[in-house]
């Protein structure tokens, strides 16, 4: 298991977040986190991508084991080669044109050349099909085009893990299954996906497996098409219920 | 009601109209500049509500004959002419000197004090400088505007001594003490005061040029300063005004023989004079003043530019101390930006280049420049922390889970995000700035707008010198404030 989460707590004030969430996950696999908004989805990417301390638990990433609290500038050094993120508001860097958003970590982190860090990103956002759009700044892409520069520029340090938030939540369905294929590519070679998300089909279509969660904790794991069409836990049903199915 | 009420206007309007006019019957109002100091006019330091000098007595014996009494009004001494013109008060005096432009704008009565232009050097320096000659290529310090000032600008023509002009008669002597300067050109009583002030310093005999005294009266206001003019000459001939100079020490042979000839003296009639020479001789005034007015912006626009350069170096430190810093880091920095935007910036100039001479002796360029910088930095400072708390979290957050450091987050994402949200406020400042930049006068820098009240006082006018001046100020800062605009709408679409 290249992901292994365990016995995770959050409290922000008197409020807690996350109660004990404990998931693992295999190379090659992409996990859909579903949820009730609120339910700890963000916030679980968030520690996982070492933006957030918890109190309690441990995250292991491809054996780098963050620990509560504060950890060693060296430990979250080595856990972000392991994984990459892509926030729902995609962040790209504004003042960066979409290949020098793509080719930002590789020049300055892994000190790849200049030349080869492009030749790199292109065929990054050719994969994608985004490359026609490398020398637009982020305020002249669409949601779906920044979207992939995103992935691309994430991609771009070739992690072990990319972690996704609600990357469905602004594409129409066309593109939600664009987005899907290109995810499930991107599982071909080993690599493990975790991605939040709100739509049910999206999950049934391309996740291997889905994971429930309510009010802080896992309530229910399985087979997408088996939990998400014969829910167990009265947080799923609601779940599918808000999401009209 | 309402005749009421007019009648009510109307004693508000008179009583403005009192306060404004000049001429209080039973009150000479005479204007001068206290700060000048002894022996013209002072403030008595046993009751500093109180001004003593020979000047002032002057002025009473003036009032004295006129039957009114003498009330003292304190004015810059730049301003003397001005303020007189505009009817602030009867007469100025507090050696106001006898001047062609003087002549030509105001009524001027005849002169009742002769003095010298004379330099002042150090002790040591006596034998090595007497001449103009022998000061090529070093300082020479004055009064701004004077007839010294004139004199020193032929000399820097013809001999290649430079001038340093300055706003006041005291600190060009403590500068010549500490070597700032190499000799002072001024009045002989000024310089005779100023010996016996600061120690080591010694007055060549030489006259350099000889200069008077005058009262100086609205242009209109032709009867009062001919009965000024009589006063005067019955208190040379009765030996009044000898007594007067012994009293203040300004007494001596040169002086007995000029009282004895003065009553004589023809006044300059403003109207016929003026008349025949304003015309031919102010524009060849006014072109030869336009060379050293392009020369001023020149100053002008280099120390902008330099200390906006360590306004935006020394704002970028503290800017990321304040937003990355711990605690006590944090505070110092905050207490310095509170403390350079909570005093004034003329202070700062004073305590850099005058209250700072004993430990360090800046040269006043640099003084100026170091003053300029620090205040805007801070006010630099304030606009980078606000622009650097701008970039989102989110950009930040997704820089860090790229593998950047700390610092490179900084300089590669945050900091060139923040700099154009800073660019358009940041142009604003800099054209401030470029205004502000005229207060470092009072450091002895001539630039644009010191220069132009040189100009103004030399030519008796400030409607040219002060458009030309207004003039080369926009040509400067209109470009920059369109730039800011341009600046500020791309950033605002492009955000958006």
């Amino acid at each position: 298991m290249i992901v292994n989460v365990n016995d995770l707590r959050l409290s922000r004030g008197r409020r807690e977040i996350l109660r004990g969430v404990s998931f693992a996950a295999d190379r090659g696999e992409l996990v859909a986190l579903m949820g009730l908004s609120g339910g700890g989805k963000t916030t679980i990417l968030r520690t996982i991508a070492a933006l957030e301390p918890f109190d309690s638990g441990t995250v292991d990433v491809g054996g780098v084991v963050l620990r509560p609290g504060a950890n060693a500038r060296q430990t979250i050094r080595e856990l972000r080669k392991q994984v990459g993120m892509v926030f729902q508001l995609h962040y790209l860097f504004d003042h960066l044109t979409a290949l020098d958003n793509v080719t930002l970590a590789p020049t300055r982190v892994a000190h790849v050349a200049r030349t080869d860090a492009e030749s790199r990103a292109m065929a990054l956002l050719d994969s994608l099909g985004v490359a026609h759009r490398r020398n637009a700044y982020p305020r002249e892409l669409s949601g779906g085009e920044a979207q992939r520069v995103a992935i691309a520029r994430s991609m771009a340090m070739d992690p072990p893990v990319l972690m996704l938030d609600e990357p469905t939540a602004s594409l129409d369905p066309a593109r939600r299954y664009e987005l899907g294929e290109t995810l499930v590519k991107l599982t071909k070679d080993g690599r493990t996906l975790l991605v939040t998300t709100h739509d049910d089909d999206f999950a049934r279509d391309f996740a291997t497996r889905v994971i429930i969660l309510a009010e802080g904790e896992v309530v229910e794991e399985g087979d997408p098409r088996q939990v998400l069409t014969n829910p167990q836990h009265e947080s799923t049903k609601r779940l599918l219920q808000r999401t009209g199915v | 009601m309402q005749a009421r009420r007019a009648v009510f206007v109307f004693c508000i309007l008179h009583f403005a109209f009192c306060i404004q006019a000049a001429e209080q019957p039973g009150i000479l109002r005479w204007g001068g500049d206290a700060e000048g100091g002894a022996p013209f006019v002072e403030a008595d330091p046993s009751n500093p509500a109180v001004v003593r000098g020979f000047d002032v007595d002057v002025a009473e014996q003036m009032a004295k004959g006129l039957g009114r009494k003498a009330q003292f009004v304190q004015v810059a001494f730049a301003s003397i002419d001005q303020s007189v013109a505009r009817g602030d008060f009867d007469i100025g005096m507090s050696g106001v000197e006898d001047t062609p432009p003087r002549r030509a704008m105001l009524s001027t009565t005849i002169p009742y004090y002769e003095f010298h232009e004379v330099l002042t050097v150090r002790s040591e320096d006596v034998s090595r400088f007497t001449d103009f000659s022998q000061l090529r290529g070093r300082k020479v310090g004055t009064l701004s505007a004077t007839i010294a000032y004139e004199r020193l600008l032929r000399a820097q023509r013809e001999d290649g001594i430079e001038v340093v002009s300055y706003d006041d008669d005291v600190h060009p002597y403590e500068d010549l003490r500490e070597g700032r300067l190499d000799a002072v050109l001024l009045d002989n009583i000024i310089a005779a005061r100023s010996v016996s002030r600061v120690p080591g310093l010694t007055i060549l005999p030489t006259n350099f040029q000889t200069g008077h005294y005058i009262g100086v009266l609205a242009k209109e206001n032709t009867a009062l300063r001919d009965r000024i003019n009589d006063i005067l000459r019955a208190r040379m001939r009765d030996g009044t005004l000898e007594r007067i100079y012994r009293k203040w020490n300004i007494w001596s042979d040169d002086e007995a023989a000029f009282l004895r000839v003065a009553p004589a003296i023809v006044p300059a009639r403003p109207g016929r004079i003026a008349g025949a020479t304003q015309k031919q001789s102010k524009l060849p005034l006014i072109a030869r003043y336009i060379p050293s007015l392009l020369e001023a912006s020149v100053i002008t626009i280099a120390l902008s530019c330099a200390s906006m350069v360590l306004a935006i170096f020394i704002g970028i430190l503290i800017a990321s101390g304040r937003v990355y810093a711990n605690g006590l880091s944090r505070a110092i920095l905050t207490a310095y930006v509170e403390i350079v935007r909570g005093t004034p910036v003329l202070l700062q100039l004073f305590v850099l280049y005058y209250g700072l001479s004993s430990v360090i002796r800046l040269p006043a360029f640099l003084a100026a420049l170091l003053g300029l910088g620090l205040n805007y930095a801070a006010y630099e400072s304030e606009i980078y922390r606000g622009a650097l708390e701008a970039v989102p979290r989110g950009q930040l957050e997704a820089a860090r889970t790229l593998g950047l450091s700390e610092m490179q987050v900084f300089s590669l994402v945050r900091g060139p995000q923040a700099f154009r949200l800073a660019l358009a406020p940041m142009t604003n400042d800099f054209v401030a700035l470029l205004k502000d930049s005229s207060l470092v006068s009072v450091i002895t820098v001539v630039e644009l707008t010191k220069q132009t009240q040189i100009f103004a006082t030399n030519i008796g006018s400030w409607v040219i010198p002060g458009l030309l001046c207004a003039a080369l100020y926009l040509i400067f800062s209109l470009p920059l404030a369109r730039l800011a605009g341009y600046l500020e709408t791309k950033w605002r679409s492009a955000s958006e």
